[in-house]
């Protein structure tokens, strides 16, 4: 299995699909007193999977949260910097963030359905954005959105069966069907197989090498065989700073950083 | 008696303490005693206290019960047949023994005061004595089986545990004491008024039971009409606390600013701390003249003791108790899935409306039966605000009556004992009393489940 | 594992992001809108909680003060029967009350008739009379002297001193005034149109009154097809009498000169001169005549801004206090004899029938021995039963239904707790009525649930490594929970405790069940001599119809709320001062 999604992310990373999609440019985040990111700039490729890692506190996820504007949630933060996507900055006026937020999906550390039916789970994000015209239309996104998340062949007969009777991992595959039933262009996915077993784990790893064809998709991880299994470029982050970031082989073979040759290696972490 | 009696109690108890002590210093001299001299004085205490309490306690009603029927062996049957004469004349007794009885009485009170003042004499002096003597043998048994050896702490905290068992069983007794106390009233009411016609009878009007020829003359115990008032009165004040207190509390939850909330949070405690019969002084004085005014402005003709002024207030006074129930069940929510639904761009509102709500939905549910519950067994404000009248209607500007307003009006100033007005009112409790004990418990049950979901 | 493979389509971004765009506005505005929802039901709440305490205090805060009028009361040295010394049971036999009222009639010398008499000795309390008597017994000596005694007015005279200026207009001559004779009918008459203003306000007063009359008629005359037989002919004369005195109005209206005839139907028009007082039965712009309410002593013609008029718009019919009543105050309040105090009384007195003599001092000592019961059997209990569920019980069925029960116990309305306290305790028992013992005993059952539940969340927040460190040095179960965890959990035990004991000063309903509701004039001394408490005398005095009562209700409110606050003030201190972190 790591073989051959190994081989199939070295074949794919041609120039063309490596095209920026997102970039970031002196990004710095404070949490109240908390100096949480300092001066990240980098460039997302478009419709590949860029891998965030490092130890925990050292600000990836915080960096994840910031590209869809969730830090807004959390009074105390404050974000400055500019981060674009394919030309346009998020925290512009002229932008909602809700807006924002249909373009970049989510998918969060511990599978969070709603507490409704299967069905109502996908179905939510084009309801509340008015994407589908009728009955018909808003089936056929949910049908859609769970083949592509590979969930429908498990669920296509209790569609009707509550979110959150599924085991864990077919609940974290719900949350990408609900992610994608909105159409983003970007999905970020903030470490999503950490509560699932390894079965489950590769199944959406499976999944997430199938969907960067379409989406651009970065992921959080605090396991770097995952990032070297499933991402094209990875960025190593430590103590709020992005120390190195680059293609995926060679930050894992040859690391520019003693810091990440330190944590590839297990000094730390 | 009573305060000698404790005077004894607390004199022995210091002894016995401070000999066991004593005789605990001399066993941890000696070597290894099990248990530290405190733990040798306590039991010796507690062996001393435990039989001195129990005779006190079973044999002074007990005394009290033979004496009095000692006092009034010597009087006429006529008197002692009657329950009224009976306790009248008991009264004159115990006066004249207490030598404050005014004016001069028969002789037969005089002779039955007399046997009475010495045989209570007798009684206190030999329950005094039976006690304290029955208390120190218990004393000396266990001072004979105080040793080095001997397992004091664990004598004492098993009484110590014992007590605190106890208490913890008052509850249950209230609950009891409760259950019993409606229920046999109950039965003996509805021995004279039956069962179908109380529950489904149209005409209420206790009143008409006063006279003797119509105890339980038919229709006057209907408690249909109390129904309707009831949930009529009910009905305005969850129309107020609902929605107000359920959208205080999403806005409390989601939306306030800590600085609002530290001026808010107080605020609804101001008004829940406020005594219900404040309220309904405030009903009554204030908002009854007022919906008076506005409605005969409007032409409509409004009673002074409306059920919408009642119910307003009742609502006002519920909505803190909403509010507190429904913020906890929201801030229960996982903020997991408010991010969830935030992520895909839902704004803040459709999150709260579509993700937030459905998800408290249980726990809002059994917050919305529990203010029921309490707005169903309110009373002061009632009392005060709505009427007495058992109209039959569910016009809001009409006075209505409820269950606690005609239990009040029954069971206060003069009753007549046994007379089926007084003992409806035990049944109107016992209907109340079950009412909201299911929605209690179903709200409850709810909530548990609802907590252990999200835990 | 095929489906995955088979998406082909990229994602139509360019068409969601016009979907998404087209709504966006709609749905911020009913995101506004909701928000709006959740500020406006604050917002509702806060009004009310404002309202209801602004109405209180304009209620209650008069009451705290009450108007006394200085008199020097003559004692008349043969007040003592012959052969008697002044003690307590001798005085208690004089009647002080008429000595005091002698001593306002001096004031008056005029009034002789037996009702107008009756009228200025209502002006004083029937507490006067007390006064005078505690004076005399303090000090025996003044017999046969003159005492200046500050006497207590009544209720209604009270109440209109209060009222001051609302709803009567003061205004000073601005002519010369003269008067035609010292008492009985007279006129007065001045150099300016000093009258033009009151005749206009009276006209007014009658025209709205013509005004609503005629409405009546119409709507009578409405109902007159509805009604047949004895209905009818009542009607019918209703609407004559009403037609009749609408005839009335207008002829009044439509006099000569602007003048106008006044009653006890119209508004009052008093004017003072030097020390008369004149009602005036008719207006004109430059005279009013009318009859003297209190005589004159001069017939000298006052100076402009000498004399001064007083007009009262609600008629006199529709007032407690009558125009004569008025003129009396206002004469004595015009020599300084009347003067505003702070009403000690309130607090020191127990219940009266008479509003200026009534007291919540019974009270609030029946409140005090009904709480001092409950706390004493509420906290050990409470705290007993508290420590047991949360630290030795088992996890059995028995514990579950105590558990459950305990909730319930919680929810269940107070009234019911009433009915247990009257079957149980007196009439099982047979526990005295009224009784602070009995009313004690009821709230404790009432609060102990609240209590219990507060304590097991205080001894819940205690941690467990506490306990353990304990057990750990070889403390027993027992030890260690009375020894550690108990005296940490103590602060928010107290809080629950305080919060507990707040509810029960509050709570009314179980009291009445148990007859704590009699009207009790003295101050309970025990346990279980008959007592009310401060609710129950606020629930009491609610129900009674004297206007006067209504202001004492509202103090004795906030008096019970002042006391909450402090219970509450203090719960939420212990809280920060002695809250934890673990």
């Amino acid at each position: 299995m790591d073989m051959k999604v190994m081989t199939a992310t070295s074949g794919n990373g041609t120039d063309a699909t490596l095209a920026p999609k997102i970039l970031a440019r002196d990004v710095n985040v404070h949490y109240g007193e908390k100096h949480a990111l300092k001066e990240v700039n980098v460039d997302i490729p478009q419709r590949s999977v860029m891998a965030f890692i490092g130890p925990s506190g050292c600000g990836k996820s915080t960096f994840l949260r910031c590209i869809n504007r969730m830090n807004d949630t959390i009074s105390i933060a404050k974000v400055t910097g500019s981060i674009t996507i394919d030309g346009s900055d998020i925290h512009d006026p002229a932008l909602d963030v809700v807006q924002l937020r249909a373009r970049v999906g989510m998918v969060f550390q511990k599978p969070n359905p709603f507490p409704k039916s299967i069905y109502e789970n996908v179905a939510y994000g084009p309801r509340i954005h008015g994407l589908a015209s009728g009955k018909d239309e808003l089936d056929e996104i949910v049908t859609t959105s769970l083949k592509k998340a590979g969930l429908i062949a498990e669920v296509k007969d209790r569609l009707g069966d509550s979110g959150t009777s599924l085991s864990g991992g077919q609940q974290q595959r719900l949350c990408i069907a609900r992610a994608i039933a909105v159409g983003p262009e970007v999905i970020l996915m903030d470490e999503p197989c950490s509560s699932l077993d390894p079965i489950a784990t590769a199944r959406i790893e499976e999944l997430i090498d199938e969907l960067r064809a379409n989406y651009t998709i970065i992921i959080v991880t605090h396991s770097m065989q995952q990032a070297a299994r499933v991402s094209q470029r990875t960025a190593f982050f430590h103590l709020g700073h992005l120390v190195e970031e680059g293609e995926t082989a060679d930050i894992f073979t040859n690391p520019f950083d003693k810091r990440t040759q330190d944590y590839i290696t297990g000094r730390f972490g | 008696m009573t305060l000698v009696f404790f005077a004894a109690l607390l004199m022995l108890i210091g002894t016995a303490y401070l000999v066991g002590r004593s005789r605990g210093f001399a066993f941890a001299g000696e070597g290894t005693a099990h248990s530290r001299p405190a733990y040798h004085g306590a039991f010796l205490a507690i062996a001393l206290l435990a039989p001195m309490l129990a005779v006190y306690l079973i044999g002074t009603p007990l005394a009290d019960r033979f004496v009095e029927t000692r006092a009034l062996s010597g009087l006429p049957s006529a008197i002692t047949g009657d329950e009224l004469q009976r306790s009248a004349a008991l009264r004159e007794i115990v006066s004249y023994a207490d030598g404050q009885l005014a004016g001069s009485p028969s002789p037969e009170i005089k002779a039955a005061g007399e046997r009475y003042a010495s045989d209570r004499a007798t009684a206190g002096w030999s329950i005094l004595l039976g006690s304290i003597g029955l208390g120190l043998l218990a004393a000396l048994l266990a001072f004979r089986a105080l040793s080095p050896d001997f397992r004091a702490r664990n004598q004492v905290e098993r009484f110590v545990k014992l007590l605190l068992i106890l208490s913890a069983t008052i509850a249950i007794l209230t609950t009891v004491g409760i259950v019993f106390s409606v229920l046999f009233e109950s039965a003996r009411f509805f021995q004279r008024v039956p069962v179908l016609d109380f529950l489904f009878g149209t005409q209420w009007s206790p009143q008409t039971a006063i006279r003797e020829d119509q105890v339980g003359s038919s229709g006057a115990f209907g408690i249909i009409p109390l129904v309707a008032g009831t949930l009529l009165i009910t009905l305005i004040a969850m129309l107020v606390a609902g929605p107000i207190g359920l959208f205080s509390a999403i806005y409390m939850a989601e939306y306030a600013s800590p600085r609002f909330r530290a001026f808010a949070k107080p605020l609804l405690e101001i008004l829940a701390g406020i005594p219900t019969v404040v309220l309904g002084f405030f009903a009554a004085l204030t908002v009854a003249p007022l919906i008076r005014g506005f409605g005969e402005s409007l032409g409509l003709s409004v009673a002074s003791e409306s059920a919408l002024a009642a119910g307003l207030v009742m609502g006002m006074m519920i909505i803190p108790f909403v509010s507190s129930l429904s913020d906890d069940v929201i801030t229960a929510v996982p903020q997991s899935l408010r991010d969830g639904s935030l992520a895909m761009g839902a704004t803040h509102s459709e999150t709260i409306k579509r993700v937030v709500l459905p998800a408290a939905l249980p726990g809002i549910v059994s917050a919305m039966m529990l203010a029921i519950s309490r707005a169903v067994g309110e009373t002061m404000i009632v009392v005060m605000a709505a009427g007495l009248a058992a109209n039959l209607t569910f016009n809001p500007l009409e006075a209505v009556t409820t269950f606690t307003v005609q239990i009040k009006t029954i069971l206060v100033g003069d009753q007549e004992f046994d007379s089926a007005k007084t003992l409806a009112a035990f049944a109107l409790g016992l209907v109340l009393f079950l009412f909201t004990l299911t929605l209690n418990v179903i709200a409850l049950t709810i909530a548990r489940r609802y907590r252990e979901q999200y835990d | 594992m095929t489906e995955i493979f088979s998406i082909e389509k990229a994602p139509a971004t360019a068409e969601r992001n016009a979907f998404v765009a087209a709504r966006i506005a709609q749905r911020y505005r009913s995101e506004r809108l909701f928000r709006f929802f959740g500020l406006a039901a604050v917002a509702v709440t806060a009004a009310f909680v404002v309202i209801l305490l602004t109405d209180i205090l304009i209620r209650g805060i008069p009451a705290f003060t009450q108007h006394r009028l200085a008199l020097d009361v003559a004692v008349p040295a043969d007040v003592l029967p012959a052969g008697t010394e002044a003690s307590t049971d001798v005085l208690r036999s004089v009647d002080f009350a008429k000595i005091v009222r002698e001593s306002l009639r001096g004031a008056f010398p005029d009034v002789s008739e037996r009702k107008r008499r009756k009228a200025l000795d209502g002006l004083l309390s029937s507490g006067a009379g007390d006064e005078l008597r505690r004076r005399v017994l303090a000090d025996p000596s003044l017999i046969g002297g003159t005492v200046s005694l500050s006497a207590p007015l009544s209720a209604d005279a009270d109440l209109q001193l209060k009222s001051g200026s609302s709803g009567i207009e003061r205004k000073l001559g601005t002519g010369t005034a003269s008067l035609s004779g010292p008492a009985g009918k007279v006129s007065v008459t001045s150099t300016a149109e000093d009258f033009s203003a009151a005749a206009q306000l009276v006209r007014a007063a009658i025209e709205r009154q013509k005004d609503r009359l005629a409405t009546e008629v119409t709507r009578l005359e409405q109902l007159l097809p509805q009604t047949v037989g004895e209905e009818r002919q009542g009607l019918d004369q209703k609407i004559a009498d009403l037609k009749q005195r609408v005839a009335s109005y207008g002829t009044r209206l439509s006099a000569a000169g602007g003048d106008i005839d006044l009653d006890s139907s119209t508004p009052t028009v008093l004017v003072a001169l030097g020390d008369a007082w004149i009602k005036a039965e008719r207006v004109t712009p430059r005279s009013i005549a009318g009859a003297t309410l209190v005589p004159s002593s001069s017939t000298a013609p006052a100076a402009p801004g000498a004399w001064r008029m007083l007009v009262i718009e609600t008629p006199e019919s529709n007032r407690t206090t009558s125009d004569q009543e008025i003129a009396w105050l206002e004469s004595l309040a015009a020599e300084n004899r009347v003067s505003r105090h702070f009403n000690w009384q309130f607090f020191t007195s127990g219940d009266s029938r008479e509003p200026e003599l009534a007291g919540i001092r019974g009270a609030l000592i029946g409140s005090i021995l009904t709480l001092l019961v409950t706390l004493a059997l509420c906290l050990p209990i409470g705290v007993a039963a508290a420590v047991y569920l949360e630290e030795f019980a088992p996890k059995n069925r028995l514990t579950d239904i105590i558990e459950v029960n305990i909730n319930n116990l919680a929810a269940v309305p107070s009234i019911v707790f009433g009915l247990l306290g009257l079957a149980v305790f007196l009439n099982f028992f047979g526990l005295p009525r009224s009784a602070p013992l009995v009313g004690g005993l009821v709230l404790a059952l009432l609060v102990l649930p609240t209590i219990i539940i507060a304590s097991r969340a205080a001894l819940k927040a205690v941690p467990p490594s506490i306990k353990e460190a304990a057990l750990g040095v070889g403390a027993s179960h027992q030890q260690a929970v009375f020894h550690h965890v108990l005296p940490l959990a103590l602060p928010g035990i107290m809080t629950g405790t305080i919060i507990g004991m707040a509810h029960a000063l509050g709570e009314t309903a179980p009291l009445l069940m148990i007859g704590m509701v009699a009207f009790i004039v003295e101050v309970p001394d025990g346990l279980t001599s008959a007592a009310t408490a401060l609710p129950v005398q606020i629930y009491l005095w609610s129900d009674l119809p004297e206007v006067a009562f209504q202001s004492k209700t509202a103090a004795a409110i906030i008096v019970l709320l002042g006391v909450l606050f402090v219970m509450n003030g203090a719960a939420i201190y212990l809280r920060r001062r002695f809250e934890r972190r673990w």
